[in-house]
């Protein structure tokens, strides 16, 4: 019972905090400086990884669809194959728990020992909302840079299922590309912008808050940044399941 | 000299108007009670700190120093009692309000809280960045500081690059830009060469003597207290600063001490009611046995 309370009223703090965001876009000073400086350390800076992570896990997808292909003599749909599992799924949350893991680490390591070294409280003394300064533009930055992380993602572990399939199987480049492009569909690239934006959202709220709810010294830091990473990659995991329900219901007309 | 140029358009209206009438202490505290979970950090708080007066905060470790000074800024919300800034009570104010409050005090916090990723000249620059002041202003501004704590030669540093005392007197730069009428210091001596204390309190002598600025000053350290209760700054004829001492034809009206205990003031009064004290726990806190 005292775990719901706990959640609950978690939850309301964190409903709260991007409330306190929501509201403060409407005022002055907006920040653009350091929204440009977070989508840069945000964005090109975890390109490498996510890249990486795309690319190897296209091939992946090949080395195991492709046997099973081949038994059913369906070895020119690789190319779908690929391309639902990636876009649709793997691209997404590979790539949000990816950034989850790098990014949401950092941002509640360093709201943390703002905290404990009093600079937030210094922030606030000195007439600035640390919502405003330190939250909403990390926050942005996220929205906007998850879903062309994403997309890199994407690109690289299609390019890494159809080098893998040529050279370990000798697929014709140029079925797999053909295939790749009836396995992909509107909806899918939609959804995978659309689901990105919503863990961008997930993965900074929650790292922001857990920064800035650090007690307890360096110490304090270092759970927080354990909380912050867990706990949004749990809800980016649930958050997956729901939106890929809602969107399939909206895609094919039938909500519920 | 020119550290004491006034520059009101830095500071915000209210801080500037007349409606205040004459005789409203600048903070005033009211049966103030605290308590974290079960543990009562403060009870029954009452003070005042009138205009231009120093208040010179004593107590042990722990006894609510600097729970009383996140109370004034509103860092820390009071769960009973009132907060008076200038006459206005500030208890139910929301966020916003507070801010408007916040821009006519400054805080020396107790470790420097300096801005790690900023550096010297952008922390002490950074309430007038935050306001929109335009640059030639904020540069100007940011070297008088800086000449004021005798830093210019850090301008370009950052903070981790600073030996303690350095960081907190850019600490008390960043708390002076844009003309306070209060301020807060919390220990802003504690851990520092006597000579550097010593320039410390001075600044503090001269904000009281000679921009009227009242002030809250919390200290372990009973020089701290010597020095501010019985110097006191005069500008000569050429506007240079002299500091003098306490005469006996003088009498300081503008410094008053308190003393905490656990969350209750024991002591409040003159620094010589203070050394004429009778109370064992105060005596053996002043002369440290
Ligand atoms: N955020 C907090 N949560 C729980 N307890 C707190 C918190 N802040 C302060 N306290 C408690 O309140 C009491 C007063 O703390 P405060 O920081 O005001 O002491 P202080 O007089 O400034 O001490 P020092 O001289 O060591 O700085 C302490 O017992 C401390 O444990
Ligand atoms: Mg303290």
């Amino acid at each position: 019972m005292s775990f719901i309370i706990q959640f609950l009223t978690e939850l309301q703090e964190v409903g709260n905090l991007l409330w306190r965001c929501i509201k403060g876009l409407k005022k002055k000073p907006r920040y653009f400086g350091e929204i440009m400086r977070q989508m840069d350390l945000i964005g090109v800076g975890s390109l490498g990884i996510c890249v990486l992570t795309g690319f190897f896990t296209g091939g992946v997808l090949v080395l195991q669809v492709y046997p099973t292909l081949d038994y059913y003599g369906a070895t020119s749909n690789a190319g779908q194959g690929v391309a639902t599992g990636l876009i649709r799924e793997l691209g997404p949350v590979l790539t949000a728990l990816m950034v989850a893991g790098r990014v949401g680490s950092a941002i509640s390591a360093e709201l943390g020992s703002m905290v404990v070294s009093q600079q937030i409280d210094a922030m606030r003394a000195l007439g600035t909302s640390p919502a405003r300064k330190l939250v909403t533009p990390r926050i942005i930055a996220l929205i906007i840079t998850l879903p062309l992380l994403t997309i890199a993602a994407d690109m690289f572990g299609l390019i890494g299922g159809g080098l893998l399939a040529n050279y370990l199987h000798s697929l014709d480049p140029n079925i797999y590309i053909s295939s790749v492009r009836t396995g992909t569909h509107v909806e899918d690239l939609l959804a995978s912008i659309l689901k990105p934006m919503v863990f961008g959202l997930i993965i900074g709220v929650i790292s922001c808050y857990k920064g800035l709810q650090t007690t307890g010294g360096t110490v304090g830091v270092g759970i927080s940044v354990t909380k912050a990473v867990v706990t949004s990659s749990i809800y980016v995991i649930i958050a997956d399941f729901f939106l890929s329900k809602v969107l399939q219901s909206a895609f094919s007309g039938t909500m519920f | 000299m020119s550290l004491f140029e006034t520059h009101q358009q830095l500071i915000s209206p209210s801080a500037t108007n007349g409606s205040v009438p004459v005789g409203t202490p600048a903070i005033e505290f009211q049966d103030v009670e605290l308590a974290f979970d079960d543990q009562i950090v403060l009870d029954k708080v009452s003070f005042t700190v009138p205009k231009g007066v120093t208040k010179i905060v004593l107590g042990s470790s722990g006894s609510g120093k600097s729970t009383i000074i996140n109370l004034i800024l509103g860092l820390v919300r009071p769960d009973a009692g009132r907060i008076l800034i200038a006459g206005e009570d500030i208890t139910p104010f929301d966020d916003m309000d507070l801010m408007r409050i916040r821009k006519r005090i400054g805080m020396v916090f107790q470790e420097g809280a300096l801005f790690d990723s900023l550096s010297v000249y952008e922390n002490v620059a950074y309430r007038l960045d935050e306001q929109g002041v335009d640059e030639d202003e904020v540069e100007h501004e940011v070297m008088r500081m800086l000449r004021f704590v005798d830093l210019e030669d850090a301008v370009d540093k950052m903070p981790i690059e600073l030996s303690g005392g350095m960081r907190r007197r850019v600490g008390i730069a960043r708390a002076l830009v844009g003309n306070p009428d209060i301020v807060l210091f919390d220990e802003p001596t504690a851990g520092l060469d006597p000579p550097t204390a010593r320039t410390i309190c001075e600044l503090a002598i001269k904000l009281r003597d000679l921009e009227d600025v009242s002030s809250i000053f919390v200290t372990h350290e009973m020089n701290n207290l010597e020095y501010l209760s019985s110097d006191y700054a005069v500008l000569d004829r050429e506007g240079n600063v002299h500091f003098e001492q306490e005469g006996n034809n003088l009498c300081m009206l503008n410094t008053e001490v308190m003393m905490l205990r656990e969350g209750v003031i024991i002591f409040s009064g003159s620094e010589d009611e203070l050394k004429a004290t009778r109370d064992p726990y105060i005596r053996r806190f002043i002369t440290g046995k």
